[in-house]
């Protein structure tokens, strides 16, 4: 019997360093992972790469307000001038002409595999004539000033061909020589972050640093009442994050001392205490150490999880220890053990539906669950009856006890009302069937509404890409994706034409495909060709081909040069450009069309798809809120699905434990109406129900089965007892996830409003329709 | 004769003595018309609307080259220069804001960006507003003639935003409140000669 003991401590506690070791080693996630698919469709995974790690994850957009408009456009230079030279950025714009002599001069050396209208009819006779007599134009336009120093080197005007078409994006209205809003209150300012939007540390970092450069702007120009606004995914994932980490911190310690104090005052012993807290400390380590082996990572998520654990977890252990006294544990085993037992199998299967979830938040949260739960009560089984001292004793709960029974034997005369209230609660549900559920997956985004309106309005005043709708082409090379995406330019261009779009950026304007730069090249006339044509040309204009020399030789240059590669761009907005749009390693590769809507206009996105329609690489067109909001669709009507087979499920398990019906409709029953008072209550309250108000849902009748099994069980001299223990359990978890109801975090509120009320509500129905009138 | 000479001695006597005197204070007047003057009835003029034809000598082109269409002013900061031919362009200065319509395209700038482009224009629009201050700043002003017919010297000073680096000198010629005739010497030699006629107001 020692050796038995001794083993199953010794099991026990390499159990538990195994777990902490694993625990030791996870990683957390704050970031959009848990909300991303595991089994992503193409689309999919487009998406999840644009949001993860696209150009679009890395902006910060950032605003100066308060003092006056010269001394904020002040603080803006010197802030760029700042993180210009930081090299967590790959580029800072506040509107000033920064680095564009640079840009140009690339171009310009580049102009002729740059220029779209190079090709053999533009070096013809007649071609070198209309464009000359454009440029001549063109110089005497108000324009000419600068174009004119252009024209013996490029008198086809290629630069200003190529130029055209790069900036025909919409901007920031500009005051005191830097971007300012609209309403000309703020100055405004785009950062792009050299790490990725997932790279969180890297974006708290860069955060860091805008702060730090902007207080030194601040103080060097000794404004007073100047703010920082910020915004932008990176700037949402490292608020989020602290937001996730402080509430998860404050919430688990804030449950924890309530906890603490509810047993301190059941048992009056701190050694119950510590034991009672031992299944709960083992579970949460199991749940984590379980989840990270399945998942990888933990979701800060579903840490903060962790507190709702142990308002369930803890109830076990309230029901050894209020027992302990009357009887030998061993009577204990024989007497509680079952019901926990099926409590904790029914828990199980409720949140094991949840494991063939899609969306690995879910499963995560299912996981930890299952593996929590079953922990807690194993310990609580095995391993706390061997550490309880002899003469183990709590407070003797029985006076506590009859008085509820005493309250509860009129309980039964409540039936009525419970049928009542059960009808009114499904007449809510039927009323509002078409909006009970938020199907927006900004529902489950825990960036407050205030941070979004600032972003959004940042957004308008920069004109910053807020792109809804990309054609997406993938391709196995680089060259392969640039070809794809000059033959889709070449669809999209007619609809521009025809004012279905705006426009569109297209990789290929930056960096044309090799394809297409070696056929430039080659349409290149040989110098004698060259000169002669360019002789005939200007017969009757008043710009001689003698004055053209240079245009000569650089053409004859161009033609000897290599191809324009990615690396030639390196250290140029140009290259940024292409690195947004164009994006893979190895075989995988995508180039990226954002479009661009006529002014206060949607797309006409069926007619994008017919531009597109049979190109080769098959391009998609991806919508990126509605296939952020189809992906969050699926996964509620996946988890509803799902919620409801694991409720079938708890119900079978019953029926084979129970084997009598009457009895499982009595456990089920109020944990039915309980779920339906609940959902009501929340609809009339106006909320729109998102998935974890689901996963809540799914609590309540894991937690509510321990109560609807008691109350099933042999009325026994014990009643009293048992009656006590439930309501502290149900205390402890009402406490638990009444703290989650607190929080900011929207994800975390709504399993609190769920589980606070519904906890409750199931033990009051548990005792109302109890089948056995036990009192 | 005798009669009629001693009539005009009289004359000269009694009444032309006044009238030479107002003469020679007309004379004076004239001498004393100064760039005070000048821009305080330049900035009379609240808006404007004119034709315009401008002639560019290009050292690199062989001949000059022509372009017209109409001005339209606005006081005190807004300045359209609709070239109609030969080829249709939109030039609109507003405050600091500088924007080209060409065809579909619309591009926007920051004067203050482009210093080669600042000098003319705000030249242009500095001497229409009557904008001493504004002139001063960049240009050091000379100016001849009387109120009928008046011409304005600028030349670049050095202290101005880099305008001396693309522009030698611009003199603008006019007529009371109305700019006549604008001529901007670059540099690099290259002139260019703005006819101007006021359309009647309408």
């Amino acid at each position: 019997m020692r050796l038995t003991r001794r083993g199953i401590l010794a099991l026990w506690l390499a159990f538990v360093l195994a777990c902490a070791a694993v625990v030791a080693q996870t990683r957390v996630s704050t970031d959009m992972s848990a909300f991303l698919p595991q089994r992503p469709t193409p689309e999919q995974r487009i998406l999840v790469d644009q949001l993860r790690e696209g150009v679009l994850s890395r902006l910060v957009l950032v605003g100066i307000e308060g003092a006056d408009a010269p001394t904020r456009a002040k603080i803006s230079r010197a802030m760029a001038a700042r993180l210009r030279g930081d090299p967590d950025f790959s580029a800072v714009a506040n509107g000033e002409p920064v680095g564009l002599e640079r840009e140009r001069a690339l171009l310009f050396s580049h102009r002729y595999l740059l220029s779209p209208a190079v090709d053999a009819a533009h070096f013809s006779r007649g071609g070198l004539h209309a464009a000359l007599s454009d440029s001549i134009d063109l110089i005497a336009s108000p324009l000419g000033m600068m174009v004119k120093p252009l024209l013996p080197r490029d008198p086809s005007g290629e630069l200003i061909q190529i130029i055209s078409r790069l900036g025909t994006g919409q901007q920031a209205m500009s005051g005191d020589g830097v971007w300012i809003s609209r309403d000309g209150q703020r100055a405004v300012l785009l950062a792009h972050t050299r790490a990725s939007g997932a790279d969180i540390d890297a974006q708290q970092r860069a955060v860091g640093h805008l702060r730090a450069a902007f207080e030194q702007a601040r103080t060097a120009s000794g404004a007073q009442g100047v703010a920082l606004q910020m915004s932008g995914p990176g700037v949402f994932a490292v608020t989020s994050r602290a937001t996730i980490e402080h509430e998860a911190l404050r919430l688990s310690a804030l449950g924890a001392v309530l906890v603490i104090a509810l047993l301190l005052l059941l048992y009056r012993s701190f050694t119950a205490l510590l034991l009672g807290i031992l299944p709960v400390a083992c579970g949460a380590l199991a749940g984590v150490a379980a989840v990270s082996l399945g998942f990888g990572t933990v979701h800060g998520l579903t840490l903060g999880f962790g507190t709702t654990l142990i308002g369930e977890a803890v109830d076990y252990s309230i029901y050894l220890f209020v027992q302990s006294e009357r009887r030998k544990t061993g009577n204990w085993i024989a007497d509680f053990w079952p019901t926990i037992r099926l409590g904790v199998l029914t828990s199980v299967i409720g949140f094991a539906s949840l494991l063939f979830s899609g969306f690995p938040g879910l499963a995560q949260l299912g996981l930890y669950s299952i593996a929590g739960l079953s922990t807690a009560a194993l310990v609580t089984r095995h391993i706390l009856p061997l550490l309880l001292p002899d003469g183990f004793k709590v407070r003797d709960t029985t006076p506590l006890g009859r008085r509820l029974v005493s309250a509860l034997s009129r309980a039964p005369a409540l039936r009525p009302l419970v049928a009542v209230l059960a009808l009114a609660a499904i007449a809510v549900l039927v009323q509002h069937r078409d909006t009970i559920w938020n199907d927006q997956l900004s529902s489950l985004s825990p960036v407050p509404a205030a941070d979004m309106a600032l972003d959004a309005r940042l957004r308008a005043d920069l004109g910053a890409p807020d792109t809804r709708l990309l054609v997406v082409i993938p391709a196995p090379s680089r060259e392969a994706a640039l070809i794809g995406a000059e033959q889709a330019a070449s669809r999209l261009q007619p609809l521009v034409d025809a004012g279905v779009l705006a426009g569109f950026d297209t990789p290929a304007k930056y960096l044309p495909s090799q394809r297409t730069q070696w056929q430039r090249r080659a349409a290149l006339p040989a110098p004698d060709v060259l000169r002669e044509r360019l002789n005939e040309a200007t017969q009757d204009l008043p710009l001689k081909a003698e004055r053209l020399a240079g245009f000569l030789s650089d053409v004859e240059a161009a033609r000897r040069a290599p191809l324009l590669d990615r690396a030639d761009l390196d250290g140029s907005t140009l290259a940024l450009a292409v690195d947004a749009l164009l994006q893979g390693r190895g075989t995988h590769w995508s180039a990226l069309l954002p479009l661009r809507a006529p002014p206060g206009r949607d797309i006409d996105s069926s007619r994008v798809r017919a531009a597109i329609n049979g190109l080769p690489g098959q391009p998609l067109l991806l919508d990126i809120k509605n296939e952020t909001n189809r992906l969050y669709g699926g996964y509620l009507r996946e988890a509803i699905v799902l919620s409801c087979s694991g409720l079938g499920g708890i119900v079978v398990l019953l029926s084979v434990a129970l084997r009598d019906a009457r009895r499982v409709l009595g456990i089920v029953a109020p944990l039915a109406i309980a779920v339906l008072l609940v959902t009501a209550g929340l609809v009339l309250a106006g909320v729109q129900l998102t998935i974890l108000h689901l996963v809540g849902m799914l609590l309540i009748v894991a937690v509510g089965s321990n109560y609807a099994l008691f109350f099933d069980r042999r009325a026994d001299a014990g009643q009293a007892r048992t009656l006590a223990s439930l309501l502290f359990a149900n205390l402890a978890t009402v406490s638990g996830f009444g703290l989650l109801a607190a929080s900011s975090v929207p994800v975390l509120q709504a399993l609190g409003d769920t589980v606070g009320p519904g906890a409750i509500l199931a033990l009051l129905l548990s005792a109302i329709m109890a089948r056995r009138c036990i009192y | 004769m005798n009669d009629s000479t001693s009539l005009l001695r009289r004359v000269f006597r009694r009444r032309a003595l006044p009238f030479i005197l107002l003469l020679l204070a007309a004379h004076a007047g004239a001498a004393g018309f100064d760039i005070a003057q000048l821009m305080q009835t330049l900035a009379q003029t609240r808006g404007a609307q004119a034709t315009f034809v401008e002639k560019k000598y290009i050292a690199i082109l062989d001949r000059p080259i022509e372009s017209s269409g109409e001005l339209v002013y606005q006081a005190p900061g807004h300045l359209e220069k609709r070239t109609l031919r030969p080829k249709a362009e939109d030039m609109i200065l507003d405050g600091h804001e500088l924007t080209f319509i060409r065809g579909k395209q619309r591009r926007s700038m920051q004067l203050q960006d482009y210093p080669q482009i600042a000098a003319f224009t705000d030249s242009i629009r500095g001497t229409m507003a009557g904008d001493r201050k504004a002139l001063e700043r960049l240009f050091r002003l000379e100016l001849e003639g009387g109120p009928e017919r008046w011409q304005l010297s600028l030349t670049p000073t050095d202290s101005g935003s880099g305008a001396s680096a693309y522009v030698q000198r611009i003199r603008i010629g006019g007529s009371r409140d109305n700019v006549t005739s604008i001529e901007i010497v670059q540099k690099d030699g290259d002139r260019s000669v703005m006819t101007i006629t006021r359309s009647p107001a309408p």
